[in-house]
């Protein structure tokens, strides 16, 4: 008998150590893959549970943790929801988080391997571990004046610092109040979100960052850009720029947004053409310098490529072997050009930044609990897109534009002010979009600025100018503080 | 007083008890602080709780020092550390309780921990009573038929109508005025004194041989007469009260003291034969035991419905990974029944891997120490009684840890010592208190022989 219990005893020590293997299973290799089911609420209320680090611009906190007495014990803030919530995202029970909250969650929710000792030590204590903060490039100044000046139109503006990619300004309109969706009512959040999701006009959408339009005559930049660098052109080199031209191999005619010859002879200088937009001149100039050129500058630019600013950016394009009349047209910024504001913006402050992409960010430092710095932004150039000379040539050709051509409400008393307007038409019979991508001081510029008005205007080169200009101009100065 | 005498009074070990049951309870007023401070509860409202359970444990060691002085010192201390970690979680569970209702603006539920220390000092008594009562184990030997009779009883109260109730399903409950009692936990101590004691009378008949297949003696089959009654015992069980826990344990409690009574390797074949066998009738014939399997293969197929539980479970003890939330910072509110059947992913998810993998020692540990004194009590019946209860509590264990950690299809059953409820706890008492009685008589010296007192 003694050896039949020895050997049942053996048996129910077996079964204990199944459960061992299958609990350490469960909770060691299995856990993470738990974890993340979706419909698994605890994640999110653990991570609701504890202080979640703020969101910083300088010392001001634009999303904050407060404590609340309810069940989920700490509520996201947003100060002043609307005019960052480009920036910030929400950070919802039901949908989940966006933007900064959703990409620096690790840090903000104290997950990342940097707290570990931080952790530890809170296990120990038996205490929540608490989160890290993130500091952004933003000027609150220029985010500010991006939102008024845009004022409830649909549209977008972005501001980067040219020397750095540091973003100092993203602004998507209309917008929503991330307050409003980062509520404890789940009820609540879901009539907002439902609500949002059936605006017509999407204020849920990033336009600055996600949405891709074609660019219009802010193209020309690239393609003036493309001509420089190619060796055969300077600002002064005649281009023909008659009043308008039938496509090669059709019978469409493009003609300039005046109905007139860009200059005397139906020729036009290079800077001339940019400066009053002249559309023939660089269907011509497109033709003359091939699709692969000005792919392969649009490409230097950015182009084909996504940025993590740490939020993804959509991919702008060029289109791939157009034929003649699709160049002519690609070469304007119309066929098949697609580009994002963060995109175009990129090219003005490559152009400023003497031929020198850097990449767009939007996190400055990265905090601990005790606000003490854990990592600090490092700028990082892309790719080089111009030779210096050639980008110094670019940028006085665009100080023309606005002295003395399409983008004169651009002008900032005592600063010398580049720009480029642009006017993408699109759909049949739907307003074109009003571009108006600038760079100030043009000497050194400290901001690079894109702005889009989606569908903003009428079909002349005059809206971009009109509408458009004129909140590049607020952001520049308040940049500038001017 | 021989000075042999007050040589084994030295090695009695009821010090080490002592100490170790102090060590139990203050883990379990460790474990109170914690929560308290992690929820921000009121600090130590619950200090009554605390010193009576204190106070309870050590009028239970007075009485095992009086009543069984060679007793088993570990068993006492680790059911108590046990009891006093559930203790603690149920406390915990009600502050969650009462946060929620505070949160909704419900009114403030009663917490089930008073109840639980209630039941504890029932169960405790109840120890003592049986401690003192039953001055030899063999004595049960004599009422066998009388257990059995009991057992049976207990087993089907609930199915009276009137007398039962319902809950979740299953009919375990039986119900007398606003008091409930789940005799099933009851019957499964008595089964095995009944089982214990038959088989200390038939075990060598059964043993007999009829012939040999290969390597395996194959009893007589006129005397698988018990093996098919128990059998069929067991899925009237399951049948009449839905109850697959009980009817596992029950089965497998008799094929365990089968095996050990005869010896005979065949009896465990065909018992596991008739197991599959009933398992395929009841998962053909009846749609909850499908339901039950089938939420075991794929929770997550139906996880806000019939995967709910399961799924709420293992969510929990994702979510304590290695070393667990702490104390006080989980959500084992979310699983339901967390205080009953879920308690082990409630102190999953607090506890962590570390913490759940001590619990299960502590199980082996009773296990273990019960195995021990079945090896060496000096009468057939004691090593069958030991060794019966300890696969009590090691599969009851097994059978309900591994439903809600998914390694077998969900049943109900309560955690040993762990789980809020009455029945439980104090039949679970009782039957440490059996086993430490035995102990006793394993290690108590034989005074009047001369040579047992020189060993």
């Amino acid at each position: 008998m003694i050896r039949q219990i020895n050997r049942v005893t053996a048996v129910l020590i077996l079964l204990v150590l199944a459960l061992m293997v299958n609990i350490s299973y469960l909770q060691f290799f299995n856990a993470d893959t738990l974890r993340n089911q979706p419909g698994n609420q605890r994640v999110l209320l653990s991570e609701y549970s504890r202080q979640r680090g703020a969101i910083l611009i300088g010392s001001e906190p634009i999303a904050n943790s407060i404590q609340t007495d309810d069940e989920l014990k700490y509520l996201r803030e947003y100060s002043a929801g609307e005019t960052y919530s480009a920036i910030t995202g929400f950070y919802s029970l039901v949908y989940g988080a966006t933007g900064i909250e959703h990409k620096e969650n690790d840090i903000l929710a104290g997950n990342d391997s940097r707290f570990f000792v931080d952790r530890m030590q809170q296990l120990l204590a038996n205490r929540k571990p608490q989160g890290g903060a993130i500091r952004l490039t933003i000027n609150p100044a220029a985010q500010k004046a991006a939102m008024e000046a845009l004022n409830g139109r649909t549209g977008a503006v972005i501001a980067i610092e040219p020397s750095t990619g540091a973003i100092l300004a993203i602004a998507s309109s209309p917008t929503f109040d991330p307050n409003l969706l980062s509520s404890h009512d789940s009820a609540a959040i879901q009539t907002e979100y439902e609500k949002l999701l059936a605006d017509p006009n999407q204020p849920l959408l990033n336009r600055p960052l996600a949405m891709t339009l074609p660019p219009g005559s802010v193209f020309k930049l690239v393609t003036a850009a493309a001509a420089l660098e190619s060796g055969n052109y300077t600002a002064e080199t005649l281009i023909p720029g008659p009043a308008e031209i039938v496509l090669p191999l059709t019978d469409v005619t493009l003609g300039n947004w005046n109905g007139e010859a860009c200059g005397k002879k139906d020729e036009t200088t290079l800077a001339n053409a940019l400066a009053i937009s002249c559309n023939t001149a660089f269907a011509n100039l497109g033709m003359q310098l091939g699709a692969d050129a000005i792919y392969e500058q649009a490409k230097k630019f950015g182009f084909e490529s996504s940025f993590d600013v740490p939020m993804t950016s959509a991919t702008s394009h060029f289109p791939v072997n157009p034929d003649q009349p699709q160049t002519a047209m690609s070469a304007i910024g119309q066929f098949d050009v697609r580009a994002t504001a963060l995109q175009m913006a990129m090219v003005v402050a490559a152009i400023a930044n003497d031929g020198v992409v850097m990449a767009p960010y939007l996190v400055s430092q990265v905090l601990g609990p005790d606000l003490s710095v854990l990592e600090n932004a490092s700028p990082k150039a892309i790719s080089r897109a111009m030779k210096p000379e050639n980008a110094k040539i670019l940028r006085d050709m665009m100080v023309g534009v606005v002295e003395t051509g399409t983008g004169s409400n651009a002008k900032i008393p005592g600063i010398s002010v580049g720009g480029k307007t642009g006017t993408a038409e699109n759909t049949p019979g739907a307003s074109a979009h009003a571009w108006f991508v600038s760079l100030a001081p043009a000497e050194s510029a400290q901001v690079a600025v894109a702005v889009v008005l989606q569908n903003g205007g009428g079909a002349t080169e005059v809206s971009g100018n009109a509408l458009a200009a004129p909140i590049a101009q607020r952001v520049m100065r308040a940049v500038l503080s001017r | 007083m021989s000075e042999n005498l007050r040589r084994y009074r030295v090695s009695t070990r009821r010090s080490a008890e002592l100490v170790l049951l102090i060590g139990a309870w203050l883990i379990g007023v460790f474990a109170w602080i914690l929560v308290d401070g992690a929820t921000g509860a009121g600090a130590l409202a619950g200090w009554t709780t605390l010193v009576s359970s204190g106070l309870l444990l050590l009028f239970a060691h007075t009485v095992v020092r009086t009543q069984a002085p060679y007793a088993d010192p570990i068993l006492l201390p680790v059911a108590a550390l046990l009891n006093m970690l559930g203790l603690a979680m149920i406390h915990r569970l009600d502050v969650a309780g009462e946060q929620r209702a505070l949160a909704n603006g419900s009114p403030k539920p009663t917490p089930d921990v008073y109840a639980q220390i209630t039941w504890m000092a029932l169960g405790l008594i109840f120890f003592m009573i049986t401690l003192t009562i039953i001055r030899d184990h063999r004595r049960l030997q004599r009422r066998t038929f009388i257990f059995g009779a009991a057992g049976i009883v207990l087993l089907f109260l609930p199915i009276i109508p009137g007398l039962g109730s319902e809950v979740n399903g299953a009919r375990l409950w039986i119900k007398i005025g606003t008091l409930t009692f789940q005799p099933g936990e009851l019957a499964k101590i008595a089964l095995t004194i009944f089982f214990a004691g038959y088989l200390v009378s038939r075990r060598h008949t059964l043993a007999l041989i009829k012939n040999r297949v290969g390597g395996l003696q194959i009893p007589r089959a006129k005397d698988a007469g018990p093996l098919i009654l128990i059998w069929i015992l067991a899925l009237l069980v399951l049948v009449g009260e839905r109850d697959l826990g009980t009817s596992l344990l029950i089965f497998g409690l008799f094929i365990v003291l089968l095996y050990v009574a005869t010896g005979r390797r065949a009896w465990v074949a065909i018992a596991t034969g008739l197991l599959v066998v009933g398992g395929v009738l009841a998962y053909t014939a009846f749609g909850h035991v499908r339901v039950r399997f089938s939420v075991w293969l794929d929770p997550f197929e139906d996880a806000s419905g019939r995967g709910y539980q399961i799924v709420q479970s293992l969510y929990g003890l994702a979510n304590g990974g290695v070393f667990g939330t702490g104390w006080g910072l989980g959500y084992p509110q979310l699983v339901p029944f967390a205080k009953t059947d879920f308690i082990t992913s409630a102190l999953g998810e607090e506890l962590g891997l570390t913490g759940l993998i001590a619990i299960f020692i502590l199980y082996a540990i009773i296990v273990e120490r019960g195995a021990r004194s079945a090896v060496a009590t000096r009468d057939p019946f004691g090593n069958l009684l030991a060794i019966g209860l300890s696969t009590v509590i090691g599969l009851q264990a097994f059978i309900v840890i591994g439903g809600v950690t998914r390694l077998i299809p969900l049943t109900g059953l309560t955690t040993p010592f762990l789980s809020y409820g009455g029945s439980s706890l104090i039949s679970n008492y009782i039957l440490i208190a059996i086993l430490i009685r035995i102990s006793n008589a394993a290690r108590a010296p034989e005074i009047d022989e001369e040579q047992s007192v020189q060993k």
